[in-house]
């Protein structure tokens, strides 16, 4: 039952991860109708930004805000400047840009800062929390950080102006020009967030996974599973699948036999399969009512 | 003449390369009501989409003594033309009055705002009573209200309005129309109406023009063109 509790929590711990790249997935999909598939090397590349400024002697929370602002702005300027041109353009173009930018930056990364594995501190340490060495601190950490995080969009989207002509500007871009909602802007505003979040998913999985140029590759697939799971259209359907991905992830591999660590990552590619052939629109996918 | 408040001159309109309008030239006065008539695929839809910068034109139009041909959408909603396009165009997975917000997502004045969402419900009730609903749930003739609302949250100085009797009941019909001549009159807003029900938006209109295969073929004031045997014959059926 330890074990079982165990498994559980740390399974939400990397979950709230997935659910932060889940999450970020969706609102560029949300807004332009692809998959960004660089989002995990954008990530990647933001926490390497955090360690190069910690390098430099700024202190752990001081790195951490500088790197959301950097990593915002690099969204904002990203779609700006490579995505802004590919208006209208067809699906292909757009998944050749993301894998073009997704070799990119996983070459500069490996290029600025090389390919050996660096640690990268937690501000939560490592000790146990509470004593009972069910969690460490930092699972601890991560759930609730990402939990601020969720609690933050949802107040954005839900009781800002600003937020509601976002939403506006990914349903119906037509009627949200008509009511004089600059849709260009909104988009790239959605670039910045996902990209903030994806640079907080990056610091806080990294000292996990440890930071290296390939550290997000099997994160991002997990935040796919959770997207797809969730349904790719609802961003608490995103958090949701997310975390479950996380706690599904951890069960399976420790009490389905065989599964084991090495075999983790083929769980999530099976998740996506098996919901896009049994539920393609997920657990809160969108369903329009619509009274004709 | 100073109560223009916009006017085309040689307004050409494409989709790709496909021309749909052919040099149109028209006016629609401050506060008036004009009605855009015509068969099916004669470019009425495309006439108001041009106006908002919805499709690629060429030649001039004139709002409120400012060239805007070339304008982006967003940018000609913000100085005063609301357009209510054919469909509806409303945010079905919102609610109403989340509809109404974003109608005056351009101005800044929040008790203005919550002021005129109360004077918009003031005239149609009904979305009042459905504010929290889902848009995409309501009825057809409440959502065309709710889009006549959501337009009307622009504070516009003119609204185009694209085929709003589209699948209504007739009851509902009347109800609309009765509701547009109160707001072209309590609040000087100018219309642009385009209807498939050319007998109710001559009897609404003041102007009236006449458009056939993308080329202005007659305007006038709308009584002498309801009273034109052509006009008679081929839009209004007797």
């Amino acid at each position: 039952m330890d074990l079982f509790l165990h498994q559980v929590l740390a399974g939400l711990a990397t979950g709230g991860i997935y659910a932060c790249m889940a999450l970020a997935i969706v609102m560029i999909y949300q807004a332009i109708d692809h998959l960004n598939f660089a989002q995990g090397e954008m990530a990647m590349f933001s926490t390497f930004i955090a360690w190069q400024l910690m390098q430099w002697g700024l202190p752990y929370w001081v790195a951490f805000v500088a790197t959301i602002v950097i990593s915002f702005a690099a969204g904002v300027l990203l779609e700006q400047t490579v995505l802004r041109p590919l208006h209208g353009a067809p699906v292909l173009s757009h998944i050749v840009v993301f894998i073009a930018l997704f070799a990119i930056l996983n070459s500069a990364a490996g290029f600025i800062w090389d390919y050996t594995v660096k640690p990268f501190p937690t501000p939560f340490g490592t000790q146990p929390l509470f004593g009972q060495g069910l969690m460490s601190a930092h699972d601890g950490g991560m759930i609730a950080v990402t939990l601020i995080i969720l609690v933050l969009l949802y107040l954005f989207f839900r009781h800002t102006r600003i937020g509601l002509a976002m939403r506006a500007a990914a349903a119906n871009p037509a009627s949200a020009r008509l009511v004089g909602i600059r849709v260009g802007w909104m988009v790239a505003l959605g670039w910045g967030m996902a990209a903030a979040i994806g640079a907080v998913a990056g610091m806080l999985i990294a000292p996990v996974v440890f930071l290296e140029p390939n550290m997000m590759i099997s994160i991002l697939l997990y935040g796919f599973a959770g997207a797809v799971v969730g349904g790719l259209t609802s961003p608490l359907g995103a958090v949701i699948g997310g975390f479950s991905v996380g706690v599904i992830e951890n069960l399976a591999g420790t009490f389905i036999p065989y599964v084991g660590r090495e075999m983790k990552l083929t769980i999530a590619l099976a998740l996506i399969v098996a919901v896009l052939t049994v539920k393609p629109s997920g657990l809160l996918g969108r369903r329009v009512m619509t009274r004709v | 003449m100073s109560d223009v408040l916009l006017s085309t001159r040689n307004l050409h309109a494409f989709y790709g390369n496909l021309q749909v309008l052919h040099g149109l030239d028209f006016s629609i006065a401050t506060g008036g009501v004009t009605t855009l008539l015509g068969a099916n695929g004669a470019g009425k839809t495309t006439t108001l989409r041009a106006l908002t910068g919805m499709v690629r034109t060429r030649g001039d139009i004139v709002f409120g003594g400012r060239a805007i041909g070339g304008f982006a959408t967003e940018d000609i909603a913000r100085l005063g033309i609301a357009h209510v396009p054919e469909g509806r165009g409303t945010f079905s997975r919102m609610t109403a009055e989340e509809n109404l917000q974003l109608g005056a997502m351009t101005r800044g004045d929040r008790r203005g705002i919550a002021a005129d969402i109360e004077r918009v419900y003031a005239y149609f009730p009904r979305l009042a009573e459905r504010k929290n609903q889902q848009a995409g749930t309501l009825s057809v003739g409440e959502q065309q209200m709710l889009a006549i609302a959501r337009a009307l949250m622009l504070r516009p100085k003119l609204m185009l309005l694209d085929e709003p009797s589209f699948g209504l009941a007739p009851r509902i019909v009347e109800e609309m129309f009765v509701i547009l001549r109160r707001l072209n009159q309590e609040e000087g807003v100018a219309l642009m109406l385009v209807e498939q029900n050319a007998a109710l938006a001559l009897e609404l209109a003041d102007q009236a023009s006449l458009i056939e295969t993308g080329r202005l073929v007659m305007a006038g004031p709308a009584q002498d063109i309801g009273r034109d045997e052509n006009v008679r014959r081929a839009y209004l059926g007797y």
